[in-house]
């Protein structure tokens, strides 16, 4: 029986933009702007979109890492945003977090077992010093680092290395939710097979969900189930992952997926390319009606007035599009 | 690649086991430069000289010795520097006095730096109101004459050393202050303090065991010129008369005294001068060592 | 509002026949770095040839040397580098050549597009002025005819109102934007050869696309020889014609585009090949990985830079650096199990 585990309602995540003249606000970044989505427990949703749509935002939020402006996240049954600040830190055992720069988000004067360790400790505090060390040296070997390497420093490491360290700090408290913030970005592309593998293994061994964020579509796809699209704050597309590769429906994602060059110079050749005019509007004025309006080759009239709701098809998959 | 370019070496293959902390490492960079281990040797020596020092005469620095009131400098005799008018013993009276400048100095800044540090951190990654209020106290403190706060406090204390101490302490913590806030605002951005909030730490244990430690190689930047900034600003006090009373003595008073004997007898002024002057040109060389060791832009 | 191009022919089948002279020839080059601890060998006996209208790719990853081989062909190793070997463009020599004669040449005939815009956009100075510099500097135009001129370039390069936005600071232009201008700014003095760090790699995949698809038409315009650093296989086949695969500073394979990718022969080449997602993989099994992780070279290594990371090697990998050994079909690959066929 499978029950949801996180349940986001329109999400909005606003940041105030300094003081306008007359000290109200001059303008607000509207970096998350209404995103609703359920995820169930073992699943993976990867959360893609290009810069300024949200998706790292959206990851900090959901962990109250970031502060949300408006709307609901109820996790196992809990408002998140409705809890107390030592209800939230127990919380916070279930719920945990990978980031983009493995080497900035470990304490660079901390040893990688004392890194480790550091969860642990702050929620079992009457833990014995055999019993961390124990479950620190587990949780390492679990990642595939050696576990002899506990004394040593995070600038002692590489990038990839530095990954793994983050992970095994990541799942020391068996979470169910891993918020992963675009953690293969920075990596070189044999490093990146092994932290995705490791995060199949990972997800299939521990029954862990996975929020994984990423702008890269072909990493994404090997290790969702599902896909949700961003543009602007708003979701624009989300699928089931095969359905959604096979046949994209909004024209946004049609032009994502289209603009990936694949490395296979014959199909490159081949290839269609659906290219978008112009960059990305600014999350300050985003524009009026449909956010990709701007950029869409489909637009109509009716599109830069009036916004498409995210609305179910045939499939199952959900799309924000009058014409899709 | 711009490792290469910037001078670093990447990580090599088979590192010992226990591993090279910054902090370790830093040192290890402090302990290459000669003239800043030179003059950490040549600032140790004054210190045992001043502390240490003293047990060896058989008098003490107010004995009057009437048989040999201003006595030249008689290198291997009782009095290797001689005596001042009232047949003290200059040397050991430098020495007496090094004990409560060093030693202002020292644990005034220590205090200061802790003091300030825990403040500016809390300030900084607190943010908002708190950070408001606390740093604009810190502006309103920079703002009032110093020498009034020193009166006012050794009205308040009364003129002793410890009156000294926390009139200097008072206006000293200001800097590092200011110094850790800043810190701790760019710190508290970085994603392993995320990480440490996303494991539940609470905002004092975060504050503790990551800000502050991961402040230090800028405090310690910073701060090196503060131990040189309390003796000289004891020296000043004491030269002026606020500071240290007779009989105690410090460098700062003894040199108030030598300046103004200076046309009778420069030893008064010279032996006292040379010491201070020994003592601060070591802390600037120390002080330039630990930049360069400890601040991560220099490198 | 959009285009849907065709498909556009970026390869050397479609180009304008190549000339038979190199247009730079490198041979042999490598760069050493002084560190704390002795030199670093990051570039290691590298050697290869570009010809006009022919773009030519290097791709490595982090560690491999690939960035240093522009660098020194430009002249701007750090200053703790030193280069031997010989780089000839149209024949001269230029490795460590004179200040004086890399200045004449660097952004007239020879000039680069880097990964970061903003470092090579100068956040003082309006864009115009930096472009007019270009021009006023390396072919004596006035300052009136340069501001033309980088106007006619800005929109030849897509910028939508060029004439206005030329007068705006770099911070004022998007990502995408600013890395139009600095092809603008490489592309003023209509150089004979181009190179390229990483060009695209900062930017959103849409403004990748776009920037590709300039870079082709630019490049076949100009009959520009083009030479292209990157760690995206997928950037490498959608430009280039012919590739050199670069770890631990030397070069592991070297071949045409489609026979790098369809028949890959160097072990390291085949193991980039397989971890890179696709989206035509089947996502039921596990991406191949190569074990271990990239480094740069640490003194000398004896044998083959990928010994220790190849799940093929051989007692005799660790012992003796393996040559470049040509193969027919203007292919090379570095590796004692890769025997070209006999010729002749």
């Amino acid at each position: 029986m499978a029950e949801t585990l996180l349940s986001v309602s329109d999400l909005k995540v606003h940041f105030p933009l300094g003081k306008g003249l007359f000290g109200g606000a001059a303008g607000v970044v509207k970096a998350v702007d209404g995103i609703s989505f359920d995820l169930k427990p073992g699943e993976t949703l990867g959360i893609v979109g290009e810069s300024g749509c949200g998706k790292s935002t959206l990851g900090r939020a959901i962990l109250r890492l970031t502060k949300a402006t408006e709307g609901r996240v109820v996790w196992m049954g809990q408002d998140m945003f409705g809890l107390d600040k030592t209800t939230l830190r127990k919380a916070r055992r279930d719920l945990q977090i990978i980031f983009q720069d493995p080497l900035a988000s470990l304490d660079p004067r901390m040893t990688i077992g004392a890194i480790i360790a550091r969860p642990l400790k702050t929620f079992y505090p009457d833990l014995g010093k055999a019993e961390i060390d124990k479950r620190v040296k587990d949780s390492m070997s679990q990642v595939g680092l050696a576990p002899e390497m506990l004394r040593r420093y995070p600038h002692e490491f590489s990038g990839g290395q530095c990954q793994r360290i983050g992970i095994a700090r990541a799942i020391i408290l068996r979470p169910k939710l891993i918020v992963c913030d675009e953690p293969v970005s920075a990596l070189d592309v044999s490093i990146q097979a092994q932290i995705i593998n490791l995060l199949r293994k990972l997800q299939a061994e521990l029954g862990l969900s996975l929020l994984f964020i990423s702008h890269n579509l072909s990493v994404v796809r090997h290790i969702s189930h599902r896909v949700m699209v961003l543009y602007l704050g708003k979701v624009m597309e989300i699928a089931e992952r095969d359905v959604f590769y096979a046949n994209p429906m909004h024209p946004y994602s049609k032009a994502l997926i289209s603009a990936i060059p694949l490395p296979n110079p014959k199909l490159e050749r081949a290839r269609a390319h659906i290219l978008l005019q112009g960059d990305l509007p600014s999350p300050i004025k985003p524009p009026e009606g449909c956010r990709f309006c701007t950029r869409c080759p489909m637009a109509t009239d009716h599109c830069h007035v009036v916004e498409p709701p995210l609305t179910p098809r045939a499939d199952g998959r959900l799309v924000a599009c009058h014409y899709a | 690649m711009s490792d290469l370019a910037a001078g670093t070496a990447p990580p090599l293959e088979a590192a010992p086991v226990v591993g090279l902390s910054p902090f370790k490492a830093s040192w290890r960079r402090f302990s290459r430069n000669k003239l800043a281990v030179g003059s950490m040797v040549i600032l140790a020596l004054i210190g045992i000289a001043c502390y240490g020092g003293p047990w060896l005469f058989p008098f003490g620095p107010e004995d009057a010795d009437f048989d040999n009131i201003s006595a030249p400098v008689k290198l291997f005799s009782l009095h290797p520097f001689g005596t001042d008018e009232f047949g003290r013993d200059l040397l050991l009276r430098v020495l007496d006095g090094g004990q409560v400048s060093l030693g202002v100095g020292f644990v005034g800044a220590f205090a200061a730096v802790i003091i300030g540090v825990i403040y500016g951190a809390t300030a900084g990654y607190v943010g908002g109101r708190l950070d408001n209020v606390l740093m604009r106290t810190v502006d309103v403190l920079y703002g009032i004459p110093y020498f009034f706060l020193v009166v006012l406090i050794n009205l308040v204390v009364g003129r002793t050393t410890a009156g000294l101490f926390v009139s200097i302490v008072v206006v000293l913590w200001l800097t590092p202050a200011v110094i850790a806030r800043g810190q701790a605002v760019s710190l508290r951005h970085r994603e392993f303090v995320d990480a440490a909030r996303a494991g539940g730490m609470t905002e004092w244990q975060i504050i503790l065991q990551h800000i502050v430690p991961n402040s230090l190689n800028v405090v310690i930047v910073y701060s090196s010129l503060l131990v040189l900034e309390v003796i000289i600003t004891e020296s000043f006090l004491s030269f002026l008369g606020l500071g240290i009373q007779p009989p105690a003595s410090s460098w700062g008073s003894l040199i108030d005294t030598g300046a103004r004997a200076i046309e009778n007898d420069p030893r008064l002024l010279l032996l006292p001068g040379s010491f201070l002057a020994a003592t601060l040109f070591c802390l600037n060389f120390i002080a330039d060592g630990l930049r360069d060791a400890f601040d991560p832009n220099e490198r | 509002m959009v285009c849907v191009m065709p498909s556009i022919p970026t390869n050397a089948d479609a180009r304008p026949k190549a000339d038979s002279a190199p247009i730079l020839s490198v041979r042999d080059l490598s760069v050493d770095f002084k560190l704390e601890h002795g030199w670093v060998r990051a570039v290691d006996g590298v050697s290869f040839e570009v010809r006009r209208g022919e773009v030519l790719g290097i791709v490595g990853e982090s560690g491999s040397g690939k960035s240093q081989i522009l660098m020194a062909a430009m002249g701007l190793t750090a200053i703790n580098g030193k280069c031997s070997g010989s780089v000839q463009f149209e024949g001269e020599e230029i490795l460590n050549a004179t200040p004086e004669r890399l200045d004449k040449i660097r952004g007239s005939s020879l000039s680069m597009i880097f990964q970061d815009p903003m470092t090579s956009l100068n956040p003082y100075m309006r864009v115009q002025g930096q472009l007019a510099e270009v021009l006023t500097a390396h072919q004596g135009k006035s300052r009136k005819e340069a501001i033309e001129i980088a106007i006619e370039l800005l929109e030849r390069v897509r910028i939508p109102d060029a004439r206005r936005r030329i007068q705006l600071y770099p911070h004022e232009f998007s990502g995408g934007m600013r890395q139009r201008v600095m092809i603008a700014m490489a592309l003023l003095c209509r150089p004979a050869l181009l190179f390229a760090d990483e060009p695209t790699t900062a930017l959103d995949v849409t403004v990748q696309a776009q920037i590709l698809q300039l870079l082709g038409e630019l490049v076949r315009d100009l009959n520009a020889a083009v030479v292209i650093v990157t760690h995206d296989l997928g950037v490498i086949a959608r430009l280039c014609d012919r590739v050199i695969v670069l770890y631990g500073g030397r070069i592991m394979e070297q071949a045409a585009i489609d026979d790098l990718f369809e028949t890959p022969r160097h072990p390291y080449s085949q193991g980039l090949m397989a971890a890179t997602p696709r989206l035509d993989d089947d996502v039921a099994h596990d991406l191949r990985t190569i074990p271990g992780a990239p480094r740069a070279l640490m003194g000398k290594i004896g044998g083959c830079p990928f010994a220790p990371r190849c799940d093929r090697r051989i007692a005799r990998c660790t012992e003796e650096t393996p040559a470049l050994l040509p193969a027919p079909g203007a292919r090379a690959a570095a590796c004692h199990l890769v025997v070209p066929p006999r010729i002749g």
